[in-house]
């Protein structure tokens, strides 16, 4: 009885003591930084910021060949917790890149929309529904506000309208930017 | 050196882990729909087989003994994981390349059934340290073998035009089925 008890606790604690030594002895050094720092961007894909996306934007700033305030969805919250993170200092929104704007959906006039696919080929998260010479609709909640649909528009019948918190838009809002103006 | 290889020779066809002990069934039907992941997965287990089969005998003869072995499965368990664990980091750290092949197999095969039942069988007919490398050995290698040919056939059967109730799994089921039945024509091929 004893022996035994004795047997498989020398066996575990030797195991736990060589599979603890390993863990230290063979980590493996990953960079989650790039990780990290795309969880803040708010995902909207909109290359605002001068890359494609928010990942290689993300990827860029790893790398320290991008600044940090040049994402103007994130807005103000997203430059200070990205500055919290990267340990630098929270500098305001890059102007070149683009205002702050209340979080909106682009909205298709449907009686003028000709049904040119324009839209569709600019959207980088696939919200815009409609088919060649069919009138387009935008699906609200795919919508990033991204505003990239609204140039190719050759008949101009795609607008912004802002999104009012209501019961089915409020979400919380750590870690998700703010959605009024700050 | 003759006494090797008849074990070799015996443990991959003779007594095929899979097809003729019945064990590890569940990584052959699970992980043998696509090739690649067979190869994955038959690089991992021969990989956790043949140190499993090392270390577990180890155990057995000198930590457990002739008083403590009704403590063989549960140490076994406890050892084989913690051998794959081991191997997994350094890996990670020393051969990327190696790890990534075998990826998420390599821990998925720690407690299968095969892997624990070749280190018992080896204690229970007590062979010495080489032979029991030998048999993890071989019996990895007789369940790649099988794996592999299973994928391989698999793929092919689902261009096939198979009557719809037999469709799926139990296509699979007889097709092992008979792969069982062929490997028993090796039957005593090795004393």
């Amino acid at each position: 009885m004893l022996t035994a008890l004795l047997a498989m606790a020398g066996l575990a604690l030797f195991l736990g003591l060589v599979l603890g030594f390993a863990a230290i002895k063979f980590k493996v050094e990953e960079s989650p930084l790039v990780q990290k720092i795309d969880a803040i961007l708010p995902q909207t894909q909109c290359g605002q910021c001068g890359f494609p996306g928010c990942k290689p934007y993300a990827t860029a700033i790893a790398a320290g060949e991008a600044d940090i305030n040049q994402c103007p969805p994130g807005g103000e919250e997203g430059i200070r917790k990205l500055a919290e993170l990267l340990g630098v200092e929270p500098k305001p929104l890059n102007a070149e890149h683009g205002v702050t704007k209340p979080k909106s959906v682009a909205v298709i006039d449907e009686d003028i929309c000709i049904g040119c696919t324009l839209c569709i080929q600019a959207c980088p998260v696939d919200a815009i529904l409609g088919a060649a010479k069919h009138m387009h609709t935008v699906i609200e909640s795919e919508c990033t506000g991204c505003e990239l649909c609204v140039a190719p528009c050759p008949v101009d019948c795609i607008s912004m309208a802002p999104l009012t918190e209501d019961i089915s838009t409020w979400k919380w809002k750590y870690p998700v930017y703010s959605i009024k103006r700050t | 050196m003759e006494n090797y290889l008849l074990i070799l020779i015996s443990t991959v066809f003779v007594n095929n882990i899979v097809l003729v002990r019945i064990l590890g069934l569940c990584p052959f039907m699970g992980v043998s729909k696509r090739l690649e992941a067979s190869i994955g997965m038959a690089a991992a287990t021969a990989f956790v087989l043949t140190l499993g089969s090392g270390a577990s005998f180890l155990v057995d003869k000198y930590l457990l003994g002739p008083d403590l072995i009704y403590l063989r499965t549960l140490s076994f368990i406890v050892v084989i994981a913690a051998i794959v664990q081991f191997t997994e980091m350094v890996l990670h750290k020393v051969f990327p390349l190696l790890y990534q092949v075998l990826g998420i197999y390599l821990p998925l095969i720690t407690t299968n059934c095969a892997v624990l039942g070749i280190p018992l069988l080896i204690v229970q007919e007590q062979h010495d340290l080489v032979e029991a490398l030998l048999i993890g050995l071989g019996g990895a290698l007789g369940f790649s073998m099988v794996l592999i040919i299973f994928a391989g056939m698999r793929e092919r059967l689902e261009g096939a035009d198979i009557p719809p109730p037999f469709r799926g799994t139990a296509i699979a089921m007889i097709t092992a089925g008979l792969m069982s039945i062929a490997f028993m024509g090796f039957a005593g091929l090795v004393k």
